[in-house]
């Protein structure tokens, strides 16, 4: 799997997005979504950001833990956390935010 | 290209409780194709985006086919997310150049409002990237969100730089009959509107609305002799880009919007120039702004600047006429319908019969219709069919 998606060049930010080997970065740009799909609205108003990854490549993922302002440029790391509960099965997706640099 | 619009229809963009899906797309195609004169066709093709998610509701082609007694015709559905009705244009074009096909029907259909709230939203969310946006819980919305705040950014712009977007869509809907909206916007009002995901406020985006609208094609020498004023379809071209935002070189150059027209250009012979109106897909005002940059109408970061003075430059009369009768923000956003819709509207305009929506002397129109952020982007160019075509 992992040498087909090598051989196909036109992936290389997704998997930077999925396999990211550095947890940090910068936000490029964010937004608090008000509208959110199915099975988000308990989060909601939530952050979305781009961010821009350390070694490279964006990341489109939720911001977590934001207390205060945020800034394009504000220093940012991955976290593992819960993205939804799935259908009436309840099965719980995790995924990955991004929380303020501690 | 040898194709021709012969016939045009379209119903108003509304919440239509009291219709399905079937109906409202019999609806337009009737008034299509009595505006051609012709009760019959070879093949039907159905622009449509969210019939899976929104009404339970596939094989539109088939179904749409049996509403109009039409039936053994060849007839599918054509999907490609908000550019849905571009390219069902398109296949209808590719059709009847080739000769395979003499006349085709295409209906551009969205029944939306039986959902609300976040069910919408998740069922408008199968057309961006299931793994790594939607679940995630990211919208096109937000999408459009992250791109401004980062033009805004990079531009040091302010919010109401992209109010003359949002007062030209309204002042040119307040008159369409067709509209959703028809409220022009007041002094003050666009600066004061509620944030949806900020920077994007209620005046920034296009509200979802059901809507049907259909044209008639057929060979360009054909159109000629079955009705007095064909509309030529003189370019065609669908491209792609990134499918994600964020796999983009730069996330605010929509590479695939630069690469359809300059192809739909170079189709035609023409240039720049020779566009006396556009039909962009303004489902968010940042769009508008970075399409007019990938055409090459400004510079980069420049998109803004054609929206100053309260629109005038693209109102009707301006310079550069931008969604003549509302576009996605005043019109509605009818989805799948949208390609379709812009067609009818440019087919309006090159008859001069777009009544109080007319652009004076209107010649040649450019409709572009994109699907997520610039992921698909179709553009055809319509003109008045020369008499010797």
């Amino acid at each position: 799997m992992l040498d087909q998606e090598s051989r196909d060049s036109e992936t290389q930010y997704s998997r930077a997005a999925s396999q990211a080997t550095a947890k940090g970065g910068t936000v490029y740009s964010y937004t608090l979504l008000q509208e959110p799909p199915l099975g988000y609205e308990s989060q909601a108003p939530y952050y979305v950001a781009l961010v821009e990854l350390d070694d490279g490549g964006l990341v489109t993922a939720q911001l977590t833990d934001i207390d205060g302002s945020l800034q394009i440029g504000d220093r940012v790391e991955m976290v593992t956390r819960k993205l939804t509960t799935d259908g009436s099965q309840g099965m719980i997706v995790y995924g990955y935010k991004f929380r303020p640099a501690l | 290209m040898n194709v021709s619009i012969i016939g045009a229809g379209m119903i108003p963009v509304r919440e239509h409780w009291s219709k399905g899906i079937r109906e409202l797309a019999a609806e337009a195609a009737r008034l299509a194709l009595e505006d051609a004169g012709t009760a019959c066709v070879d093949a039907l093709y159905v622009g449509n985006a969210y019939g899976a998610t929104f009404n339970q509701q596939t094989q539109l082609g088939s179904l749409i086919g049996a509403e109009l007694g039409m039936n053994g015709i060849e007839a599918f559905t054509c999907e490609a997310g908000d550019a849905s009705g571009g390219v069902a244009l398109r296949t209808a074009c590719l059709a009847v150049e080739s000769g395979l096909v003499r006349s085709a029907l295409v209906v551009g259909v969205e029944k939306a409002t039986d959902i609300v709230g976040p069910a919408r939203v998740g069922a408008r969310n199968i057309s961006l990237d299931a793994d790594l946006e939607s679940v995630n819980g990211v919208t096109m919305t937000a999408l459009a969100a992250l791109m401004m705040r980062r033009y805004i950014y990079q531009n040091n712009l302010t919010l109401s730089d992209f109010e003359g977007f949002s007062i030209n869509a309204h002042r040119n809907g307040a008159v369409n009959p067709c509209a959703m909206y028809r409220n022009k916007l007041r002094d003050g009002a666009f600066a004061k509107a509620p944030m949806i995901a900020d920077p994007v406020s209620l005046f920034d985006c296009a509200p979802d609305g059901d809507g049907a609208a259909a044209v008639v094609l057929v060979g360009s020498d054909l159109a000629a002799d079955m009705v007095p004023q064909p509309v030529q379809i003189c370019a065609s071209a669908v491209a792609t880009d990134r499918f994600m935002l964020q796999d983009r070189d730069d996330p605010l150059h929509f590479e695939a919007i630069g690469k359809s027209f300059f192809a739909a250009l170079e189709q035609a012979q023409l240039g720049r120039e020779d566009i006396d109106l556009l039909e962009l897909h303004d489902a968010y005002t940042i769009m508008t702004a970075l399409a007019l940059e990938a055409m090459g109408y400004c510079l980069p970061g420049a998109g803004w600047t054609l929206a100053s003075d309260k629109g005038s430059h693209i109102a009707l009369e301006g310079d550069l006429p931008v969604s003549t009768f509302g576009g996605l923000k005043s019109r509605g956003n009818p989805g799948g319908a949208t390609g379709v819709y812009q067609a009818v509207e440019s087919a309006l305009q090159l008859r001069a019969s777009a009544g109080a929506n007319q652009v004076p002397d209107a010649r040649r129109a450019l409709i572009q219709n994109i699907a997520g952020p610039g992921s698909t982007v179709v553009t055809h160019i319509l003109q008045r069919q020369p008499d010797e075509a």
